[in-house]
């Protein structure tokens, strides 16, 4: 943006030099903090004051710690490599150098956000994000987008497709949902100075522990609003799904990757609250649980693949709040979620982006079909992030998930319960992901006339497989197999604090033959029904009205729509006729018009006839002289 | 045959009576003048009788004041009714109603 037209080509490049850059010094610090031992991991820089009123004081603080650490090595990482793909996929557009800036602004709110020393500096980075997201969902707001017909092969003579401008609307969408999150996070926020004087984390964390729970709880659950809110749970999860309207470098960073793990985050620097508050702890496993099996079935039913990618992002969120819900147990494998995640999710999204670059900006999966062909780069880096997300063993993806699980079913209690539906839903898991890709990679080609599928510029194909090495290496690298959970665990012990169980290496093999058990059910049925050739209204009419229900997203938006739009819509219809019109118009009216008919009673004396005036003044004399004579 | 002072004030108040009547009643501009005057001789009188009631000559000085005044305002009176009349050929009060709220 600064030196304008004569560097538009190098747009791209330069913002992805500044991730870059970014990168190797958090890659550095990193580095500078191992070399510190254990205890002394945790670094404070005291930057410069942003404003002090009464008692309070907040200045620009960062700090530097294992936790902060793992969170900007993912964000610059993943960030960098996803803006050297944005090269390629946004080389047409005549906007692209408003998206890089954006892009690098984003990338600068959320290191803000995960760098943040008090909840101030924090909140900033969350609101810096939340604006981003609007603005780059937004992009593309004067142009068509596809979007897919729920009901499409369903019912005879609907289109597949239709195409309408929708990317305002969702944005829009998006900033209201993190909206009334960050209310959440306000009140936490207002309650925390109220108790503790101080927004400061050294501050407020010293002196959680001696909480009353009732407080605790309080500021607890208001935080995990607002996770609900940025980090796409129910029941402010609907604006994700929406979000895709973005270009997809979009969804891959923001969504699946880096802001909608701020949430994550937040429960994790902050677990001080959760645990004083075992309330809160059973909410966010429950919210956790419960989303991330709503979401699972909701994949299965769409058509789009960035809807299924997005629905599979709010569940596997869902899977980081079960971990980090859970207390000291979960919190390094909910974090690890996070960091697998990051990788095979941005990976499957740059590889759907990859294969609409390929096919004409076409989402609708319905018209794919045999791309391992055309395609075999893209082809093979999905494969390996299939592979991670269901749970093959030994990929980053089963480690990551079976240390959630097993987390949750050490833990006991309502653990059990998110053990259980965390097993389904890997199964479902499994079972909409194998469906994706196979029909988009496999069986028979279903390409419209005239189109020719072909594979992406390196620029694009380079990020994928680099992610791909990730998805694969991350696992056993940072992990072992056990709920000891090794390196990455003991590296964030400083920050999270060690968990008090553990379990048999019998056990968790155990419990992670089960789950991979149901995962691998849930991919056979997908190639059983979508591999070969796909009669798709024989097998929509023969699942109707579950298709149905799941193709229109369970209803949940319907019900908003219904609750928020009809009911807002009705409630200000009534005040603006009963209350506005007929009540204040009418009192202020109701004034005028009396001072009105007073002034026309008043008018009849003066009838300009001096003979009354005269008459008047008899009177009045009359009346003064009765007075003077019979004065007491 | 002597009459008291009350005879006196009697017919002096209903001289004033007679005259504020014909102010309230009467039409024509000139008759109303003309009952004014009546009004004001009327309390001539009464400073008279009380001036010989009361054996001071006040009375009858304030008489004369009013002799004065009263000629005066005969004079005004009269152009402004001149004045209208020639305008509109009426010496009507009701017709003097353009101050009309």
């Amino acid at each position: 943006m600064l030196l304008g037209q004569r560097l538009r080509r190098l747009a791209g490049w330069l913002a992805t030099l500044a991730v870059a850059a970014a990168f190797v010094v958090a890659l550095a610090a990193f580095f500078e903090l191992l070399s510190h031992d254990a205890e002394g991991r945790s670094q404070v820089l005291r930057g410069y004051q942003w404003f002090a009123s009464g008692d309070l004081r907040v200045a620009f603080d960062l700090r530097w710690d294992p936790l902060s650490a793992v969170m900007a090595l993912v964000v610059t990482g993943v960030s960098s490599l996803i803006h050297l793909y944005s090269i390629g996929y946004m080389e047409h557009d005549e906007r692209r150098e408003t998206f890089f800036a954006w892009l690098n602004l984003f990338v600068a709110s959320m290191l803000v956000l995960v760098l943040a020393q008090n909840f101030l500096v924090m909140f900033l980075g969350w609101e810096g994000v939340g604006l981003c997201s609007y603005l780059l969902v937004g992009f593309w707001f004067n142009r068509r987008l596809l979007l897919v017909n729920p009901l499409g092969r369903l019912v005879e003579g609907e289109p597949d497709d239709t195409y309408e401008v929708w990317a305002p609307p969702a944005a829009k969408k998006a900033f209201l949902a993190n909206r009334i999150g960050d209310v959440g996070f306000l009140l936490a926020m207002f309650l925390i100075f109220a108790t503790f004087g101080s927004l400061d984390f050294d501050d407020v964390f010293g002196q959680a522990t001696g909480l009353a729970s009732g407080t605790a709880t309080a500021i607890a659950l208001l935080l995990f609003v607002a996770c609900t809110g940025k980090s796409a749970q129910f029941p402010l999860y609907v604006w994700l799904p929406d979000a895709m309207a973005g270009p997809t470098p979009v969804s891959a960073l923001i969504h699946a990757a880096t802001m909608v793990t701020a949430g994550v985050f937040l429960v994790a620097r902050t677990h001080v609250f959760f645990e004083v508050s075992g309330t809160a702890q059973t909410v966010v496993v429950v919210v956790g649980a419960f989303t991330a099996l709503l979401a699972a079935l909701i994949a299965i039913g769409q058509d789009d693949i960035k809807k299924i990618l997005a629905y599979s992002t709010v569940s596997q969120l869902g899977y980081m709040f079960i971990g980090v819900g859970l207390g000291p147990i979960g919190y390094a494998a909910g974090m690890f979620h996070l960091v697998t995640h990051a990788f095979f999710k941005a990976q499957l999204f740059l590889g759907a982006g990859s294969v609409m670059h390929g096919n004409d900006d076409d989402t609708d999966i319905k018209h794919f079909g045999g791309l391992r062909t055309a395609m075999p780069i893209t082809f093979w880096t999905t494969m390996v992030a299939w592979a991670a997300i269901i749970g093959v063993p030994f990929l980053a993806g089963f480690y990551s998930k079976d240390q959630v699980l097993a987390a949750a079913f050490e833990h006991g209690g309502v653990g059990r319960l998110a053990w259980v539906v965390g097993v389904l839903t890997a199964g479902l898991t499994a079972f909409y992901m194998s469906r994706y890709v196979f029909l988009t990679f496999f069986g028979e080609r279903r390409w419209p006339e005239g189109r020719h599928p072909h594979e992406s510029p390196p620029v694009m194909t380079l990020p994928l497989i680099v992610l791909g090495v990730g998805a694969v290496v991350a696992g056993f690298a940072l992990t072992t197999f056990t709920g000891e959970g090794g390196r990455f665990q003991r590296f964030l012990e400083p920050v999270l604090g060690a968990p008090e169980e553990h379990e048999s290496l019998a056990g968790a093999f155990g419990l992670s033959a089960v789950a991979t058990g149901v995962a691998a059910a849930g991919a056979v049925a997908a190639y059983l029904l979508y591999a070969r050739q796909v009669d798709w209204l024989a097998l929509r009419r023969r699942y109707a009205s579950p298709w149905r229900a799941l193709a229109d997203r369970l209803y949940v938006d319907q019900a908003y729509e219904l609750f928020t739009v009809t009911l807002g819509g009705a409630l200000a219809a009534f005040l603006a006729r009963t209350v506005d019109q007929r009540g204040i118009d009418g009192a202020v009216n109701g004034v005028a018009e009396l001072v009105g008919s007073g002034a026309r009673s008043g008018r009849r004396l003066q009838s300009g006839l001096v003979r009354s005036y005269a008459l008047g003044v008899l009177g009045g004399a009359v009346l003064i002289v009765a007075f003077l004579v019979f004065r007491p | 045959m002597r009459v008291g002072p009350g005879a006196y004030l009697l017919l002096s108040a209903l001289l004033f009576g007679i005259g504020v009547a014909g102010v309230l009643i009467r039409r024509n501009a000139i008759v109303v003048f003309m009952c004014i005057e009546l009004m004001l001789n009327a309390v001539n009188l009464s400073f008279i009788t009380f001036a010989k009631t009361n054996g001071s000559i006040d009375g009858q000085v304030l008489a004369f004041f009013v002799m004065v005044v009263a000629a005066a305002e005969v004079v005004v009176g009269l152009g402004i009714l001149v004045a209208i009349f020639r305008k509109r050929s009426s010496a009507s009060v009701d017709d003097v109603n353009l101050l009309k709220g």
